[in-house]
């Protein structure tokens, strides 16, 4: 049982509120928190390690700063742990984009890209709303979307632009997510498709690589429809808090 | 009777209950547990001290929003001033306006390149803590903590932490 299905039938279960624009927000960052938290240990290098693990726990600081918020702004109680732990599937509001499998590297360096750019913009843009607190909390997130847009974009050339192998996985990468990223302009918040699309071709570019040709594009993670990624991930993330409902530390 | 003179006046009288200035001064001496030579009030966390419905309010404002001693920092907050005799804290996180590295102060800069950290610098500078030469060589964007890089210095060979610009 989630939070929202006690209060809501499912079909109101979406983005367009200000609580559930803020959520869904939160629930990208939360869930690419939780999926890139899986380098730890195993990335290619130990430098690699400790970058995913710091970008993942940017992520979650933007997470539980949005949830805390929505919750205040919802006046129900609820806390950043309620929105994180106690929501099923069908009630998370994130984009397809960030449940997708971590695959190879070059498969997460090509999917932070494309949300590294998209944050970027969109950070911009609800760094000049009127909630001071939103705003506050964006203004620190657009620094370091730019920190983790470097990072990626620095990857996808160095993969795209290195060896046989490399090349052909890091393509294959932009081939297979690219269909998760019509989604990312269809809000909620501001974000041009043709700014991001320049930042997107211009990296593309110096890695030698191409934007996909398919224009098969796939969305509902904002009205809490999901590929088949993210029940196991939440599955695993809210264990502890399924078994022992309430448990603190 | 005069209230001065009432038994039991030294005990009352020495609880600093309503002595914002001397919570300031404790909240203000809190340091960083990533970065023990930083005190909140170096790193520009510590937004104000307030006396409010009988408690001291402390207002902070997070670093990098995924900085994992900002939980640690709050309960040193409210430990410091339950110690020093405030007998209830208030420790609030407020976001806006966004912290920004320009918010450490001058004497934080110090101590953090006395510590052997590079500090930020406002022209975006990055001078060696040991030899102070400049144009270092960056190993990894990401250091030891989500604020720092990680350098190795052009001229002497000595590697080092930054804290970032942002």
């Amino acid at each position: 049982m989630g939070i929202w299905h006690l209060d809501m039938s499912a079909e109101l279960v979406g983005t367009g509120s200000p609580v559930m624009d803020l959520v869904a927000h939160a629930d990208d960052n939360l869930v690419l928190a939780q999926i890139l938290g899986a380098w730890i240990s195993n990335a290619p290098e130990l430098e690699e390690d400790i970058a995913l693990g710091n970008i993942a726990l940017d992520h979650l600081g933007v997470a539980r700063a949005l949830y805390t918020r929505a919750g205040e702004i919802e006046g129900k109680g609820r806390t950043e742990d309620d929105y994180a732990m106690r929501r099923t599937e069908r009630e998370f509001l994130n984009l397809l984009l960030v449940e997708q499998p971590n695959g190879d590297f070059a498969h997460t360096m090509v999917r932070s890209l494309f949300f590294d750019a998209y944050q970027v913009e969109l950070w911009d843009g609800l760094s000049r709303t009127d909630d001071e607190t939103v705003t506050g909390i964006a203004g620190r997130a657009a620094k370091e979307a730019g920190y983790h847009l470097r990072h990626s974009s620095a990857w996808v050339v160095r993969l795209g632009d290195g060896t046989e192998e490399s090349h052909h996985r890091s393509q294959d990468a932009v081939d297979g997510l690219w269909r998760y990223t019509g989604e990312l302009f269809e809000g909620p918040g501001r974000v041009s498709r043709d700014q991001w699309l320049g930042t997107i071709q211009n990296v593309l570019d110096a890695g030698g690589l191409r934007v996909a040709e398919d224009p098969f594009q796939r969305s509902g993670g904002r009205k809490g429809f999901h590929s088949e990624h993210l029940g196991p991930l939440l599955a695993e993330m809210q264990w502890m808090q399924r078994s022992y409902p309430g448990l603190r530390w | 009777m005069d209230a001065a003179q009432l038994p039991g006046v030294e005990v009352v009288s020495r609880a600093p209950a309503l002595d914002v200035d001397l919570a300031r001064e404790v909240a203000g001496g809190v340091v960083d547990p990533e970065i023990p030579v930083l005190t909140v009030a170096d790193l520009g966390i510590l937004r104000d001290v307030s006396w409010e419905e009988g408690r001291v309010k402390v207002t902070i404002t997070p670093t990098y929003s995924g900085c994992p001693a900002m939980r640690q920092i709050e309960e040193d907050l409210e430990s410091a001033l339950v110690a020093a005799g405030f007998a209830e804290v208030q420790v609030v996180t407020v976001h806006h306006p966004a912290w920004s590295s320009g918010w450490i102060t001058a004497e934080g800069r110090e101590k953090l390149a006395d510590f052997g950290i590079a500090p930020p610098l406002p022209d975006g500078e990055v001078l060696c803590p040991r030899c102070r030469a400049s144009e270092p060589q960056l190993v990894s964007r990401f250091g030891s903590t989500a604020c720092k890089a990680l350098m190795v210095c052009s001229s002497c060979g000595e590697p080092f932490d930054h804290f970032k610009e942002y």
